[in-house]
């Protein structure tokens, strides 16, 4: 079933995220178009090979996104997808776009995910505060079940609920804070080695985690993700496009994913996350083990996210995630690399482009490019994202020749 | 982002559905009412038309207990929107009901030291004139 690995990332840009936008503000079209001119002088390819293209919800489209993208960039496409799968749809968007070009769609797709919200306003077109600024992933509209079931029981955002899985993971499995502290103090040093990261150069340890304000018990600020501007486009190809590319090709060989709820409370088993089903997908389609991959990259808006992930793709078994973080060095020259560049807590999140950040790790180190973060003969990653509280969740393999 | 003014944030309260109401009419009554699929032989939340994965055509509206058990909870140090300022550190819940579903409440009159998941709890009713609503939360339950 699925990809015959035929379809490959061939080429990338991502914005070095900012907490304080330096850059000059334009809307998310303009970013949609130079982000995308960005990868395809990455890839070496040229515009007029583009004939796809996936984005997510951007700023000044409501409704008919895909057409205003493909006519602000002049592209006759024959795929064009919108994605609303939160920090998922990056990875949801890489495997819909080999799966239109392994249909013969398309010869060459852009994904590209603008993440800088600071846009140009006017007196006469002002920033407006409304119920989406204000309650965000939560709908506030009339008949929506999180408008009357969540929002009014302060049941909204991210903190509190991701709080409350880790608090329940406790209760079953047990905790160990210092292992948690771990997950963010790894990542860390290979931010230090990744230039762009926004906590370049600032090494912390577990006490400082430990040390840092509690948000939502059990998880500390340094467990949970900052908020930056940013933004990242992947090119997705076809073999003679990768023949014309002038980076290693990362082939697409693997992809699960499974969106069961929105919100957490109604979950059969909060503690049996959507990854188990996407995983379990991923590796069966590639056709290889856990074992085979040589880097992970996991969506890491929270501690527990990298933690239950870890367990339900099948790295650690069911329960023993913190034990695998203590005794694994999770560093890009340890035993288990794991979000190489730093991932999203300490390279910084980008918006909805956050998780493009795994994407592009597991696809620069096959490249080869990480530099001084690089796994030394890395051929094989695993990507996930995640979307929502761990509602909607997707695994990617990405393979070198 | 300087040309925009507050506007002046209340809670948010829920707003009934024709669908709905009937589970909000019970709490104003002090009781609690969700529906039961006799085919799935399950109760479910929140209220819908059809029974979740069946899509059975048999929901019943059904008193329950309102007793549960905690299911996982957080405390809020910060507010989760600007609605909630005035409310202070808030004790957000997910309640298990004694018949099976779950529900995202807030838990009061106790001090978070001496929760732990698993506990009993009561509900705890709080009519809002101004909403025409009746809130439901939960408390530790007395004598256990």
């Amino acid at each position: 079933m699925g990809l015959k690995g035929q379809a490959a990332i061939l080429g990338y840009c991502e914005l070095p995220p900012q907490r304080k936008l330096t850059r000059e503000p334009t809307f998310s079209l303009e970013q949609w178009a130079r982000l995308s001119k960005a990868a395809l002088d990455d890839a070496g390819l040229d515009a007029t090979d583009i004939n796809g293209i996936v984005t997510p919800m951007i700023g000044e489209a409501e409704f008919f996104v895909p057409s205003t993208v493909t006519e602000y960039l002049g592209i006759d496409a024959n795929f064009a997808e919108i994605v609303d799968l939160g920090g998922a749809g990056s990875a949801a968007g890489i495997w819909r776009a080999a799966a239109a070009v392994e249909l013969g769609l398309c010869d060459a797709v852009l994904v590209t995910f603008p993440g800088t919200h600071i846009v140009p306003t006017d007196e006469r077109k002002p920033f407006v505060m409304d119920d989406k600024m204000y309650f965000g992933a939560s709908s506030n509209a009339y008949g929506s079940p999180q408008a009357e079931f969540e929002i009014p029981f302060g049941n909204l955002g991210q903190n509190g609920p991701y709080g409350q899985i880790a608090k329940r993971y406790g209760h079953e499995f047990g905790y160990d804070e210092r292992a948690m502290a771990k997950i963010a103090v790894d990542q860390r040093t290979n931010a230090c080695a990744t230039p762009g990261a926004v906590f370049h150069g600032q090494p912390i340890t577990v006490n400082d985690v430990l040390n840092s304000p509690m948000i939502a018990d059990p998880l500390h600020m340094l467990e949970i993700v900052m908020p930056c501007q940013g933004g990242a486009a992947v090119v997705v190809g076809n073999a003679n496009m990768a023949k014309k590319s002038k980076n290693r090709p990362v082939w697409i060989t693997g992809f699960g994913e499974r969106v069961p709820y929105k919100t957490p409370t109604y979950a059969r088993d909060l503690m049996t996350s959507p990854m188990v089903h996407a995983a379990e997908q991923a590796f069966s389609m590639a056709g290889i083990t856990r074992t085979d991959v040589d880097m992970v990259s996991i969506y890491d808006c929270y501690s527990i996210t990298v933690l239950m992930s870890l367990e339900d793709a099948g790295f650690a078994p069911k329960g023993k995630g913190m034990d695998f973080v203590a005794n694994h060095d999770l560093t890009f020259r340890g035993d288990f690399p794991m979000n190489t560049a730093g991932g999203q807590l300490s390279f910084g999140q980008s918006g909805v482009a956050g998780g493009m950040h795994h994407v592009i790790d597991g696809a620069r180190q096959i490249m080869g490019r990480a530099n001084a973060a690089q796994v030394s003969d890395c051929n094989r990653a695993f990507v996930s994202g995640n979307g929502g509280i761990m509602s909607e969740q997707t695994a990617l393999i990405l393979q070198g020749d | 982002m300087s040309t925009y003014a507050l506007p002046k944030l209340s809670r948010p309260l829920p707003v009934p559905t024709p669908l709905t109401r009937p589970f909000w009419d019970a709490l104003a009554e002090r009781k609690v009412r969700i529906q039961y699929s006799p085919s799935l032989d399950e109760y479910i939340f929140y209220p819908r038309p059809l029974a979740p994965r069946t899509l059975a055509d048999d929901l019943q509206w059904r008193e329950i207990s309102g007793n549960g058990t905690l299911y996982s909870y957080t405390v809020a140090t910060r507010p989760p929107a600007p609605h909630f300022a005035a409310e202070g550190e808030m004790i957000l819940a997910i309640v298990q009901w004694d018949e099976g579903p779950k529900f995202s409440t807030e838990i009061v009159n106790v001090k978070p030291e001496n929760l732990h998941l698993g506990m009993e709890l009561s509900p705890v009713f709080t009519d809002y004139p101004e909403g025409n609503i009746t809130m439901l939360r939960y408390e530790p339950r007395s004598g256990v």
